[in-house]
């Protein structure tokens, strides 16, 4: 099949020092196509396996409607995450400041050296951090936030509404800062 | 044409059978992979550093697009029977004994609860993410997630099935449309599910990078 013959009829040996261009062989060496055949079959089997998507787990605390069965944070230790439009992400520590002086403002790509700074500043028990993604947040910077959590070995961690005053904040620096 | 038979065979191998296998199982794979079951509603999820697989059995599976539509499908038909049933002691909607079969073979859920029956008419190249209105999710006033979430725990407590709880998001949902879908989760006592992503890297030189090198498991709780 993939050899052919172009010998021909001429099958006699010719004498010594005849040469002849048409004895080279046309036999085509199959074994390049079969390795990449080969390679490509192994790409395709990892890539069927390596699509299997993977799944993120949550739990959630359950709505505890009066205060005093709500958890207490230590003001030291807590560390409040909003989420803004365009992946920006807004933090104060502890409580925020009715000036707004200790609202600080990032991105999702440079809040983990924030959170890390943190958690080094901060006894381990005391370490809280309260993420409220805001209207224009995107379920991707949820999933990105909560990623982080695990990614930077957070133990204490909830997932809360943002409040009027909060969104209105981000809203305002959005506006401002871009 | 009569040939004299030659003395000398060839000494290499013909590589023809080998390539026609190499390229027959090519050929398998590549259809496979294209064989993957198809989306019906578009989603591209989000990535996390999560290595746990997706479970694929007893799934109830929750999808929101990015235009804030929310879906639900179920593969248990046994659960949806009960479903079915409970529907139709708890609310008007009324499905008949054929309706019943219908909803049992609905892979995907994407109305509100009071158009159930003209939903389960509808043919099916219209169930897809664009042609459904989805389940009305979008405000807490008007949350039908909630009344589906109660026939689906309902359910799979009279079946007597196991619940995967899954979330399937996609980037560009908007927070509420998540809020909303959680919040029906709250209340009906639902607060454990996973959420589906595709698998990424973890970053070099963070706690659970640190954590992974010495040798520990990300911890998946």
């Amino acid at each position: 099949m993939a050899e052919m013959d172009t010998s021909g009829g001429g099958g006699h040996k010719k004498g010594p020092g005849v040469k002849k261009a048409k004895k080279l062989s046309t036999r085509v060496d199959l074994t390049p196509m079969v390795d990449l055949g080969f390679l490509l079959i192994t790409f395709f089997i990892f890539t069927t396996t390596m699509s299997q998507p993977t799944a993120m787990r949550l739990f959630l605390p359950k709505d505890a409607d009066k205060p005093e069965e709500q958890n207490k944070a230590k003001e030291s230790g807590a560390l409040t995450l909003m989420l803004g439009k365009n992946t920006g992400v807004f933090y104060y520590e502890g409580q925020l400041d009715p000036t707004g002086s200790n609202f600080k403002s990032s991105t999702m790509k440079q809040i983990r050296d924030v959170i890390i700074e943190k958690k080094r500043r901060t006894p381990a028990d005391d370490l809280v951090i309260v993420i409220k993604p805001g209207p224009e947040s995107t379920y991707k910077d949820v999933v990105d936030i909560l990623d982080e959590m695990t990614i930077n070995d957070i133990k204490r961690y909830a997932l809360v509404e943002i409040s009027p005053v909060e969104a209105q904040l981000v809203s305002l620096t959005e506006g401002a800062g871009g | 044409m009569a040939r004299p038979k030659l003395p000398r065979k060839s000494t290499s191998v013909d590589m023809t059978a080998m390539c026609d296998v190499a390229f027959l199982l090519l050929s398998f794979f590549i259809l496979t992979t294209k064989f993957k079951p198809s989306e019906t509603v578009a989603v591209t999820t989000p990535s996390s550093v999560s290595s746990k697989v997706a479970p694929e059995k007893d799934v109830t599976l929750v999808s929101f697009t990015k235009d804030g539509k929310v879906f639900l499908s179920l593969d248990n038909k046994a659960v949806k029977e009960e479903m079915a049933r409970q529907i139709n002691s708890s609310t008007s909607v009324g499905l008949t004994p054929e309706e019943v079969e219908l909803f049992k073979d609905a892979s995907l859920f994407g109305t509100s609860v009071g158009q159930l029956k003209s939903f389960l008419r509808l043919p099916k190249e219209q169930l897809n993410g664009q042609a459904l209105p989805g389940i009305p999710a979008q405000d807490t006033a008007n949350n039908e997630m909630v009344e589906w979430m109660r026939y689906v725990v309902l359910g799979h407590a009279a079946a007597g099935e196991r619940m995967n709880l899954l979330i399937k998001g996609d980037n560009l949902a908007k927070y509420p449309t998540f809020k909303n879908v959680i919040d029906a989760f709250k209340k009906n006592d639902q607060f454990k599910f996973q959420m589906i992503t595709n698998p990424e890297g973890v970053p070099e030189g963070t706690d659970l990078w640190k954590r992974f090198m010495q040798g520990g498991k990300i911890s998946e709780d």
